[in-house]
């Protein structure tokens, strides 16, 4: 709650605020942090291992590798979402699940699921990009800003 | 072997990043995610996010910042064969088995799965 908010709040919704905030549980930084790095890292191991699995028995170097490595990366997250087992990941592992491509394909897995009692059409495509929508809209619009930048650039002889 | 290791420090690294922004900077998951994907994009135009991961391999490109260095990545290679136009037509050239995937296999997770909890 920032100071400008509380400055609306009358003294006894400040007080309430003041308990809530005793009462939140402690969350400990260096804990989480700690528990995002064993996830985050292991995510990425497994990664590693599909990606050296398509340079050893597939002709891809270690660039184009990326991305049938994250395809397959994408259909575990969107297997263990459908098991159920994600969620519970996420509870232990915070950030070390939801940044790596595999939490992407939780998010859309999930609204999908969660969705379809409204329907498939309305209920299932129309919120299957509801949570991992900013990702795509935020990530093309500053890839097209950079990439027109950067052409500038070169278009200038610079860079 | 030693890219497994490189891949575990940078790919645990990148979510650390991503775990500092949650608990220090109070951000919400999906502005965390948008951060990270439009600091992917930001590198991936000044060049510095390849280097990354030829070193890290999945370290670097399972993270979804390296969705944002994709992007920039197809519509740079797009623009260099065809002209400005690329940019359009390119920017879903590397991430489309991503995107494609996403989209598939969660609608098949609808069909297939019940929501648990």
């Amino acid at each position: 709650m920032s100071k400008k908010k509380n400055k609306k709040l009358t003294p006894v919704r400040q007080e309430y605020q003041a308990l809530a905030r005793g009462r939140e549980p402690k969350r400990s930084v260096p804990l989480n942090c700690a528990r995002a790095f064993v996830a985050g890292g292991v995510i990425s191991v497994i990664g590693q291992f599909f990606q050296w699995l398509f340079m050893t028995f597939f002709d891809f170097t270690e660039v184009t590798a990326a991305n049938p490595t994250v395809a397959v990366m994408i259909i575990l997250g969107v297997l263990l979402t459908g098991l159920g087992v994600y969620d519970h990941l996420a509870q232990w592992a915070g950030a070390g699940t939801i940044v790596p491509v595999t939490g992407f394909a939780n998010t859309v897995a999930s609204a999908a699921m969660e969705h379809r009692s409204e329907g498939y059409v309305l209920g299932v495509g129309g919120n299957m990009f509801k949570i991992a929508g900013p990702v795509i809209t935020f990530g093309v619009f500053s890839a097209f800003v950079t990439a027109v930048v950067k052409l500038i650039f070169q278009a200038l002889g610079g860079i | 072997m030693e890219k497994f290791l490189f891949a575990f420090l940078v790919g645990g690294l990148i979510c650390v990043i991503g775990q500092i922004m949650l608990d220090i900077f109070h951000l919400t998951p999906a502005h965390m995610t948008v951060s990270l994907v439009v600091a992917g994009a930001v590198l991936g135009g000044l060049g510095l996010y390849e280097p990354l991961i030829r070193v890290a391999g999945a370290g670097a490109s399972v993270p979804i910042s390296s969705f944002g260095n994709a992007l920039v990545k197809g519509a740079l290679s797009e623009a260099e064969r065809t002209g400005v136009i690329g940019v359009l037509t390119g920017i879903f050239e590397v991430t489309s088995a991503g995107i494609s995937s996403a989209i598939i296999f969660g609608f098949l997770a609808s069909l297939l799965f019940r929501p648990k909890g």
